[in-house]
């Protein structure tokens, strides 16, 4: 159960290398992309736009509508094209998670439509499907209160650690996978899943490595901005 | 569309001159096939015709033949137009454009014979090599067809076989053998507006088109699967010169893949 040393090498706080690209979709109002390690998300929005049918309108605000699902090459073992129960869970807590972010309020009637593909899977792809999302929604310039960074963290054995891997997932039983996400302007939390089996003690622990990991992914989330307006940002 | 829409560019190609200032008969470029794009896939590829981006990727495992092919192995092709690439597609069954783009596309592989199928056979009449191949659709700026056909292609081209145990797939350990690809078709797209023939048509030429025609040719030369698209007429001439332009096009796209 002990479980000392990671199989990639890796500091049990540290995630695998990471890449961030703004504006990769044309016809999209916003769109990004997001590599951890091997898995690459991308996300392109639209919006806000006119909503059909006109019952699911809100007066008072826009609404989020976020799919998530991945590419039948994206995994090992084909994944049959269109969605399963897996991909309309996630789309639900990809939804919950980014909502907090934005304000709406000035748009009703209106949907801000999120599309998120994976195009290669090992791990964390909801994670980084959201880092890829929020990073879209901003390139849109939808109105938000800060972005919305995402990491999974758990219990591979005996040992907690950031951002695991496929392998480390299988590891023996299974190990504890906890995705987190949290808001840039103030840290709080909207994702939030676990299925293992940890104690209170390491969830705090837990908890603490998460936000600390997302703050970096928040930096990396920024960069990519930038370095798309960078020109508009000088001037 | 709106009809001033279509007069500006009936009038631009009166004028030989095309809204993104391309020739008539000239193709977007550059095209830029890059391969190896989801290590997860035993062969993929990404294709960027102008800002048009299509992404296609193999996948293999092993099944019961079909009773009419019993030594022959057995391609799926599959398309999605996501509603991430255009603000014109949303979430859903495949609609009539997604099918009509997964089956031209399967038409020109299979009618030019490009896959040898026979060597997908394992044991006969028991256990052959199921090809499935997926296109997706990652940005719209017009022609997702041709962009569709040059990346099953490239992924095909691309794709090596799975290990093979016992009669089972070891999903994620790849050998180094590749596909038996015999040939090599490659489609071709135009568009005709007014009295106007374009090539590769882009976003604004589609939504205004009165006809449409993709011809996939092989290395020989040959014509393997047409499709007539839009609600107008093509005249023999107009056809004529459709082919013609494919089979000059169509060489050069072949030479561009990796």
């Amino acid at each position: 159960m002990s479980y000392t040393k990671r199989n990639d090498g890796r500091k049990f706080d540290e995630a695998r290398d990471m890449e961030a690209k703004v504006g990769i979709i044309k016809r999209a109002d916003g769109s990004a992309m997001f590599r951890i390690g091997k898995t690459i998300a991308i996300a392109s929005v639209y919006g806000p736009r006119e909503l059909f049918p006109g019952f699911l309108q809100n007066p008072e605000t826009g609404i989020l509508r976020s799919n998530y699902d991945m590419l039948s090459f994206s995994v090992n073992e084909r994944k049959r094209p269109g969605p399963n129960r897996r991909s309309v869970e996630i789309s639900m807590v990809t939804n919950n998670s980014l909502l907090p972010a934005l304000d709406l309020s000035k748009f009703p009637n209106t949907v801000v439509d999120v599309f998120i593909e994976i195009i290669q899977a090992d791990s964390g792809t909801r994670c980084a499907g959201i880092c890829a999302a929020s990073m879209a929604l901003a390139d849109a310039g939808i109105p938000m209160r800060g972005l919305v960074s995402a990491i999974s963290v758990g219990k591979v054995g005996n040992a907690l650690v950031v951002d695991l891997n496929k392998e480390e997932e299988d590891y023996e039983d299974g190990a504890t996978d906890v995705p987190i996400a949290t808001m840039s302007h103030n840290n709080e939390v909207t994702l939030l899943q676990l299925d293992g089996n940890v104690t209170q003690d390491d969830m705090k622990q837990l908890m603490n490595m998460g936000i600390k990991s997302c703050t970096e992914i928040h930096k990396i989330q920024m960069d990519a901005l930038k370095e798309k307006y960078k020109g508009e940002i000088d001037e | 569309m709106n009809n001033s829409m279509k007069e500006y560019i009936v009038s631009s190609l009166d004028k030989g001159v095309r809204m993104d200032g391309r020739k008539l008969d000239e193709f977007r470029e550059p095209v830029v096939i890059e391969t190896g794009i989801s290590k997860s896939a035993e062969g993929s590829a990404r294709v960027k015709i102008g800002e048009t981006e299509v992404v296609a990727g193999v996948k293999l495992d092993v099944g019961e033949p079909y009773a009419d092919g019993a030594d022959e192995g057995v391609l799926i092709c599959g398309a999605e137009l996501l509603a991430m690439s255009s603000p014109d597609f949303s979430l859903g069954p495949p609609d009539a454009q997604t099918t009509e783009l997964a089956r031209v596309v399967d038409r020109g592989i299979r009618n030019s014979k490009m896959i040898n199928v026979k060597k997908l056979c394992v044991k006969e009449g028991e256990l052959v090599w199921m090809v499935f191949l997926d296109i997706y659709t990652i940005n719209d700026a017009g022609n997702l067809i041709d962009a569709s056909a040059l990346a099953a292609i490239a992924a095909l081209r691309s794709a090596v076989f799975p290990v093979l145990k016992d009669g089972k797939v070891q999903f994620g350990e790849h050998t180094k053998e590749k596909l038996p690809l015999v040939n090599l078709p490659v489609s071709c797209t135009l568009a005709k507006i007014k009295n106007h023939i374009v090539l590769d048509p882009m976003n604004e030429e589609e939504k205004c088109l009165d006809s449409r025609l993709t011809i996939t040719i092989s290395e020989q030369g040959h014509i393997h699967a047409m499709q007539k698209g839009g609600e107008g007429s093509l005249t023999p001439e107009d056809i004529s010169a459709m082919v013609e332009i494919a089979m000059q096009k169509s060489k050069v796209l072949r030479g561009q893949l990796p």
